[in-house]
């Protein structure tokens, strides 16, 4: 699927801005969009590097095997597929607390942290595996309990009450949330049965 | 409640890097050492995430780029307005799954014209806050891990970011009615 959207976000571009007349951004985009995805990338190294600092110390004194005891009910639910001990639970539960904060300068290293412990435990290392796919589904689901920089926004124009949408955001989150679980759950089972 | 949520994330991080160097010391692990070994692999990371990430934003800031996206908008926006919507907010649900700044800029022009408490301020915020950048967590995710073929993660990323926005939409009408 993502090779399909890929080619035609690229080629409905090309041939739009052709008929405007205007073929010259095309290049000027693609350029200016590599630029862009170097600098992310770049811009992930210090927190990056940080992170999996931090998370060694934890992983060597055995906190991350503490926390991953915790929450296996959880996971046992969620990721069927990974051992209940394994690291990969600890830095998923991390990375979804983080979320649920708003921290999204540590959510990004533990989930990386978290693809990186799942990928060891994967057949397949070009194919998202289903503990990945569950694991991603609830990540773009992204639950969150303060969406921080929109209240930012809010208050900057001068609104009444910056934090009213706090309420309907849990709710809208938690409705895409499950969603995503359910959908997750569906096309796993889909998936399967093709043998894909 | 939102207080203690607001403590709660200021506290996180500070508290838990207390918590693991304290542990760690007390579990014998030389921390320095062990800090440094973890954040060598930082580096390699990031850059292995690289051609993932050219690959996507090149392609979505072509589109944007080219006209497409507003030949988009114009196609679907019927569809839209059959919903209850106000159409204003649909390049915004459009633009969210795709670039996170450029729906956050969206959202931020939204509430500067309506004003931050109106119908469309309201579901705007909303929609903002309450999902990620689907195009961007995936390709950033798989990236780190050199994962090319995504299976259904594409397809239940975008089933969820659009139950979060008929989500927003049936929640702010309900909760901001009158």
């Amino acid at each position: 699927m993502v090779n399909y959207v890929w080619l035609s976000l690229i080629l409905v571009g090309i041939l739009t801005a052709a008929f405007n007349g205007e073929i010259e951004v095309v290049t000027r985009a693609a350029l200016e969009g590599a630029q862009t995805a170097v600098k992310t990338a770049f811009g992930l190294i210090a927190i990056m590097a940080f992170w999996l600092g931090i998370m060694k110390i934890a992983e060597q004194a055995g906190l991350v095997g503490v926390l991953a005891f915790l929450v296996r009910p959880v996971v046992r639910f969620l990721f069927p597929s990974v051992p209940r001990d394994h690291p990969a639970v600890g830095a998923i539960v991390m990375n979804l607390s983080a979320n649920l904060l708003g921290l999204g300068n540590a959510a990004t290293p533990m989930g990386l942290i978290a693809m990186r412990e799942l990928q060891t435990l994967n057949p397949h290392p070009d194919r998202a595996s289903e503990a990945m796919c569950t694991f991603l589904a609830l990540n773009t689901a992204c639950l969150t309990l303060i969406p921080s920089t929109i209240i930012g926004v809010r208050a900057l124009y001068g609104s009444a009450d910056p934090t009213a949408v706090v309420g309907p955001t849990i709710v809208a989150t938690a409705c895409g949330m499950m969603a995503a679980i359910l959908v997750d759950r569906f096309l796993r089972g889909i998936y399967r049965a093709r043998g894909g | 409640m939102l207080d203690l949520i607001s403590v709660l994330s200021r506290w996180a991080i500070p508290l838990f890097l207390f918590v693991v160097l304290v542990a760690g010391t007390l579990r014998g692990v030389r921390v320095f050492e062990a800090f440094v070994e973890g954040a060598e692999q930082g580096f390699g990371m990031a850059v292995k995430i690289i051609p993932f990430l050219v690959a996507m934003i090149v392609a979505i800031s072509i589109f944007r780029a080219s006209g497409a996206m507003d030949l988009f908008l114009g196609l679907v926006s019927p569809l839209f307005t059959c919903l209850g919507a106000p159409p204003e907010i649909l390049p915004h649900a459009l633009m969210r799954p795709l670039s996170g700044g450029a729906a956050l800029g969206i959202a931020t022009e939204l509430i500067e014209e309506h004003g931050p408490d109106s119908l469309i301020g309201l579901l705007v915020s909303t929609a903002q806050g309450s999902s990620d950048t689907t195009f961007y967590v995936l390709t950033l995710y798989f990236g780190a891990v050199g994962i090319r073929k995504y299976r259904y993660a594409l397809a239940s990323g975008l089933t969820a970011d659009l139950t979060t926005l008929l989500a927003s939409i049936l929640v702010v009408a309900t909760v901001f009615r009158g």
